[in-house]
């Protein structure tokens, strides 16, 4: 900016630049208080707390890397990330299938597209706990919608939420139900793609699945990307349908990395094991987008310039 | 890093599903023939297929959705009943009578309404204020600054869980609604704080600078003039804020005890856990807790698909 180059060209501070500089704090300060007190400051804080035993009731003590070690051979947090994996690896991939394709076929010339997409993305506007606890019931082996529907296919009714090699399953296909917002991302994405290029392709004797491979997808990549991140920390950060729909049950088959550090935070009181665990989830979740960040410059496509 | 998926999402920000599919490029994506005999018997064939396969589809999404309603209208006999009733015989509205009866779901209402609007009206000052900071004022640090806000986009919440919890645990405010509010006034919503800075840097700069000469502060000219101009994104920040508080679970879960100060979202659980075998009654609540939402979809649709075109961040 202009005025950034003068501040540097000047060596003296105009008295206007003051002003700037103040009222640039001033009006800043929400975030630079906000940031210090509830996101610097608790970072700092967790961080000692890794190092201690506290219940709130006793001092916190100091243990060193016990909680740690512990971390490592806790047969429940190994259980934890593996859930959430499982649960990640399978979900985000199909979600993003189906979301994409959704968008595809609403951008194609058919009938009533704006009902479909309102239709598609009204799961969104259902409250979280809502539709856990409406879900809880579709997957009700003896009165749920789904059993029903599967009967009519000839298929035996399942105990989707009481079995626990069923049940990560059946979460992965109640996440499905909530893809509206990668659809209208993917929609606005589609839209913008210029129909010239589309043209281009044609004139060049591209088909339908030529323009689709070697045009679409190409441009659509950013977006794919940027659904894929968005998912997958989403994913590992799922709580709300395990801590209503199963409380991490059966078997722990859905005890998912959040609702463990839940449960030790606030239901048994191990403050510093619940901080260990959540950083142990925070370099998780970090590494893997940063590492995405890495491998997107192999596949993700963008246009020069802007 | 952020920044370039960011614009990504941000080139959706003027996209909404209305005005796509007014867009005439819009339907022709995967169109086999780009000359007139396009519509040709075999593409008709292929829509029309597509057009069948999608009303089943899109039904099966509206399923759930109908089936909670519909049952919060049955009575127990309809809900446990095979082959499964989709419609009542009649309306049993008495349901919802009892819903209010069990628990106390006009306290729930009237709790969710003050920390919503609270932390909403939170959100959208402290934002524009920041973000007037970000967009308008050159400052030293100001890119270091704004890098942070970036930054705390990818941080997973749970990593200041514990720590916040001891922070309010000391001030006293468990219990309170004042963990669910004062946070959201201090512009740590990062992809709000960015919505409104692109959408600041957008607007031309000439009214401000006229009314800078006129000796305007700058509060008046981010008030008077910046604001007015940004509706589109203010609307877009309180509706999208909106559907997060009035989603969040885990707050509440954590931070308040007593039940005459729950929100609505543990009102919910709370039918769910007490009243197992009366699903009619869960369903009444659950659908009570819906019905706003559908109302404000209806109003703002435009907001509310914006919002997640441009974050796809949220409460989840």
């Amino acid at each position: 900016m202009a005025a950034t180059a003068a501040v540097s060209g000047k060596r003296r501070v105009s008295k206007r630049q003051l002003r700037d500089w103040i009222a640039g704090y001033l009006f800043a300060s929400p975030f630079i208080i906000g940031f210090s007190v509830f996101i610097a400051f608790p970072m700092f804080y967790s961080v000692y707390l890794i190092f201690v035993e506290w219940d709130l009731l006793r001092p916190p003590v100091f243990v060193g890397f016990a909680n740690l070690a512990q971390m490592f051979k806790d047969p429940k947090v190994n259980l934890s990330l593996y859930n959430s994996a499982f649960y990640t690896i399978f979900a985000v991939p199909i979600q993003l299938t189906i979301s994409f394709t959704l968008a595809l076929a609403l951008t194609q010339k058919i009938r009533f597209r704006d009902f479909y997409r309102a239709g598609f993305y009204m799961p969104i506007i259902v409250p979280l706990v809502a539709s856990a606890v409406v879900w809880q019931r579709v997957l009700h082996p003896e009165f749920g919608i789904l059993n029903e529907a599967l009967g009519w296919f000839g298929i035996e009714p399942r105990m989707w939420l009481f079995e626990p090699r069923l049940t990560k399953p059946a979460f992965i296909f109640m996440s499905f139900w909530m893809i509206g917002r990668q659809m209208v991302i993917f929609i606005a994405g589609l839209g913008s793609i210029p129909e010239s290029l589309k043209e281009a392709a044609s004139l060049d004797g591209a088909g339908t699945f030529g323009r689709l491979r070697y045009v679409i997808l190409p441009l659509m990549t950013p977006l794919i990307f940027y659904n894929m991140v968005i998912a997958i920390i989403n994913s590992f950060q799922s709580f709300v349908p395990a801590m209503i729909m199963t409380e991490g049950g059966p078997q722990d088959a859905t005890l998912f990395v959040v609702l463990n550090i839940y449960r030790n935070a606030f239901q048994y009181f191990n403050m510093g094991y619940a901080s260990a665990l959540a950083w142990e989830l925070f370099v998780i979740v970090v590494g893997f987008t940063l590492f995405q960040f890495y491998l997107s410059r192999r596949w993700v496509y963008y246009e020069e310039g802007e | 890093m952020t920044m370039r998926s960011d614009r990504q999402a941000q080139g959706a920000l003027a996209t909404d599903w209305q005005s796509t599919s007014a867009d005439p490029q819009a339907g022709s994506v995967l169109r086999p023939r780009l000359d007139d005999k396009s519509r040709s018997g075999w593409e008709i064939a292929r829509l029309a297929v597509l057009q069948v396969f999608m009303t089943l589809l899109v039904i099966t999404f509206l399923v759930p959705t109908f089936w909670m309603i519909s049952s919060s209208l049955k009575v127990s006999t309809e809900v446990f009943a095979h082959p499964i009733v989709w419609l009542p015989q009649d309306p049993h509205w008495n349901n919802y009578v009892k819903a209010f009866q069990l628990l106390p779901l006009t306290r729930f209402i009237y709790n969710t309404l003050i920390i919503v609007l609270f932390a909403v009206v939170g959100t959208v000052v402290s934002s524009a204020l920041v973000a007037y900071s970000f967009a308008r004022i050159s400052w030293p640090g100001r890119n270091f600054w704004f890098a942070l806000l970036l930054a705390t986009m990818m941080l997973p919440d749970v990593v200041t869980l514990v720590p916040r919890f001891l922070i309010f645990k000391n001030l006293k405010w468990i219990d309170t609604w004042l963990p669910l509010i004062v946070p959201y006034w201090a512009g740590i919503g990062a992809i709000y704080v960015f919505l409104m800075r692109q959408f600041f840097r957008g607007i031309p700069m000439e009214l401000e600078d006229a009314a800078e000469i006129d000796g305007a502060s700058r509060i008046r000219v981010l008030v008077q003039i910046l604001l007015p101009l940004s509706k589109p994104v203010i609307a877009t920040v309180a509706v999208f804020a909106l559907l997060q508080h009035y989603n969040d679970f885990m707050n509440p879960l954590i931070y308040i005890n007593s039940m005459d100060k729950w929100p609505l979202a543990l009102g919910i659980r709370a039918y769910n856990d007490s009243y197992t075998q009366n699903w009619e009654v869960v369903f009444a609540a659950s659908t009570v807790m819906l019905a706003p939402m559908v109302a404000i979809f209806l109003v703002a649709q435009r907001y509310f698909v914006q919002g997640i075109a441009m974050t796809g961040f949220g409460g989840r």
